[in-house]
């Protein structure tokens, strides 16, 4: 459920380097420098040009994963973000221990993102639209769903049924934190809950599906949208690829549990550049008349 | 074979607390014995040998044998009251360890299996169907992992596919409509991690299950009899409800599976299922789970109708108690249990507001409200200071629906 996600790109156990968010040039799974090499199609490419494309490769158009806050900066019409539930950190109930206490490797991550948790909520505009917006950040322990997460999601669910506004919920996520044990599972269920509430008092309900959408959390609320908005090339998928490989006993085909993927099966209604999903949304929410 | 002997107590009456008697399961043909029962099985051998010299009437062993029962009685009692987490997971996974089908036989009266999911397919990893339970009928939902090897196989060993979970809450809702409640059985390491499952979308099929039980309007009761694996047994796991027997886990992710991404080795399990709380007592501690429920001594495996007797009166009480309340009321006190769930947060923000004893606008107050776990529908009806009351909302919509 738990499994890390291991990819070309970036993993969990090495730190990005550091943030600086002011000039908005954001940690991307790349060492940081004026040059990048494309993880996925090897081109060298100038730093700046990418983080200009909204950090998406100009040669193969791959996707970054980026942190919270720079999606929220790409999203959000400029300075109407307003968070909530900002310092919430969890209280470690079973206080597990590896090569690292829980405790540490929660400081470790809040280190290196500057976030407080793996989601980050809060009010915003999406060009005009008044919305609640919750973004996971792929680089906080992997997103991963623990007692924090699964308390914001849920807040921000119902105060967007609440307040009678769209609630627009970006994905990554790894799955449910291990470390949390049980906690972190019910968090699948508790979500879910609010979902089915937002449902009955007739909210809107978007999610965009983001590298990599997985396990626990793709098993509750981000495979409970209105509208599942993804972008290209993403992971989404359930169990991970290599339990999958060792069940069948084969090789997984190239693109298995990829946006493109989901689509086809029928889990996702449209797959979205980066670059439009402002508009995209926009006009999802003018169409539910939300 | 001596302690073969059926039990003269009869099977349904038998509260397990006071079952004294310790039988060893029928053989099987996997006649198993875990590590920590090894000790256990040689003095039940030597019962065994000495009850068939005395068969054969050569000599009056009777006081011996008295003493070795007597022997077995308290190591069984001392072994199984200091099972560590690993153990119970052992036990959870006994492989004569009753199944679904087993309580079926044992105490469910008139099953009337139904099959599909209208949609896919026939999942026989999760079986449904009416049923009658301590008195009560019930649309009767649960994973099964077979007991043969060709049902264990048939079965995917209890790891269902989409299908399933979907035949799940077809069968749910066909309980909503004739105010039949659901009992959720769950006994599975996890959903299937297949391919095909992936294609049919696992993930989604969890998903809708867990939020439409959680507004589903007839009572639902959620027992662990084993195994409880992940998002595979949340599938059919939300409710009023949510009891565990003795011996059964409920985990995350398998101690295997954890040891293997922690420790890059899976034979640090035992390691793991202490690390991850999976035990009945530590999920009830954690406020995770409503009840525990007992096991005859040694483990359900060695009296099986002691724990079907357990399992029926724990879901005809509660269902009972279940009945009696109104289903919106009941509805609200879902959310309420589900909202509440697994809240380990704290805000420094909110704890400093407190402090100084004033409420901040924004942040700060929801915090604080959502820090004390009173965050809920519920609560906030009762509360004259927010005017959008969401819980009278959701009961609205819900009385409608």
């Amino acid at each position: 459920m738990a499994e890390e996600i291991s990819t070309p790109a970036k993993d969990s156990e090495t730190p990005p380097p550091a943030v600086t968010t002011e000039s908005g040039s954001g940690r991307v799974d790349v060492p940081k420098g004026l040059w990048t090499q494309c993880p996925k199609c090897g081109a060298t490419v100038y730093q700046k040009a990418v983080e200009e494309a909204l950090h998406v490769c100009p040669e193969c158009d791959y996707h970054h994963r980026i942190p919270a806050r720079t999606r929220i900066k790409q999203l959000a019409d400029d300075g109407t973000f307003e968070e909530f539930l900002a310092d919430l950190t969890t209280t470690d109930p079973l206080k597990f221990e590896e090569r690292l206490k829980y405790k540490e490797r929660i400081r470790q991550a809040q280190q290196t993102t500057g976030e407080s948790e793996a989601v980050v909520v809060g009010k915003a505009f999406i060009r005009g639209r008044p919305v609640i917006l919750a973004v996971m950040d792929p680089f906080f322990i992997m997103a991963s769903m623990g007692a924090v997460v699964g308390e914001k999601i849920t807040a921000a669910i119902e105060r967007a049924a609440d307040e009678n506004v769209p609630v627009v919920v970006v994905t990554a996520s790894g799955g449910a934190r291990m470390q949390e044990g049980m906690v972190s599972l019910v968090q699948m269920a508790k979500t879910s809950a609010a979902v089915a509430r937002l449902d009955e008092a007739g909210g809107l309900y978007i999610v965009v599906m983001t590298d990599p959408t997985t396990a626990g959390v793709a098993a509750s609320f981000a495979s409970l949208g209105d509208i599942h908005l993804a972008e290209p090339g993403s992971m989404v998928g359930f169990a991970g690829p290599r339990v999958i490989e060792n069940t069948i006993k084969a090789k997984l085909p190239a693109g298995f549990q990829s946006a493109e993927f989901m689509l086809e099966h029928g889990f996702i209604d449209r797959i979205v550049h980066r670059s439009s999903l402002r508009t995209e949304i926009a006009r999802i929410i003018d169409y539910s008349g939300k | 074979m001596g302690l073969l002997t059926v039990n003269k107590q009869g099977t349904h009456e038998t509260y397990m607390s006071i079952e004294p008697e310790i039988r060893p399961a029928p053989p099987t043909g996997l006649d198993i014995t875990l590590e920590f029962e090894r000790p256990l099985a040689r003095i039940e051998r030597e019962i065994a040998e000495l009850e068939a010299a005395q068969d054969e009437g050569k000599r009056d062993l009777s006081s011996d044998i008295r003493e070795l029962r007597n022997t077995l009685e308290s190591l069984t009692r001392r072994t199984y009251a200091k099972l560590t987490p690993w153990e119970t997971v052992l036990v959870a996974r006994h492989p004569r360890r009753p199944v679904l089908q087993d309580y079926l036989d044992g105490c469910v009266r008139d099953f009337c299996e139904l099959h599909g999911d209208r949609c896919f397919g026939d999942d026989q990893a999760i079986i449904t169907g009416f049923g009658r339970i301590g008195g009560q009928k019930v649309m009767l939902v649960g994973h099964d992992k077979g007991r043969t090897t060709k049902e264990k196989i048939a079965r995917h060993f209890g790891c269902a596919h989409p299908e399933g979970y979907r035949k799940a809450l077809h069968k749910m809702r066909l309980a909503e409509k004739f105010r039949l409640p659901v009992v959720c059985v769950i006994d599975t390491q996890g959903a299937f991690p297949g391919d095909k499952a992936e294609e049919r979308g696992i993930a989604q099929a969890i998903a809708v299950n867990m939020m439409e039980m959680s507004r589903l309007r007839v009572p639902i009761v959620c027992v662990v009899i084993g195994e409880g694996g992940s998002g595979g047994a949340l599938g059919i796991g939300v409710g009023d409800r949510l009891a565990m027997f003795e011996h059964s886990y409920y985990s995350v992710i398998t101690p295997e599976g954890c040891a293997a991404i922690l420790y890059k080795s899976a034979e640090r399990a035992n390691v793991a299922a202490k690390s991850l709380k999976l035990t009945a007592k530590d999920l009830k501690r954690l406020n995770i789970i409503d009840e525990i429920l007992p096991e005859p001594m040694g483990g359900g495996h060695r009296n099986p109708s002691a724990l079907f007797a357990v399992f029926e009166r724990f879901v005809g009480d509660t269902l009972r108690e279940l009945k009696r309340v109104r289903i919106d009321t009941l509805l609200k006190r879902r959310y309420e249990r589900l909202r509440n769930l697994g809240s380990f947060f704290e805000s420094p923000s909110a704890r400093k507001a407190a402090g100084r004893s004033r409420t901040r606008s924004g942040n700060g107050s929801v915090a604080s409200q959502a820090n004390k776990g009173k965050a809920s529908n519920g609560k906030k009806i009762d509360n004259p200071a927010q005017p959008r009351s969401s819980g009278s909302k959701t009961g609205e919509a819900a009385t409608t629906r």
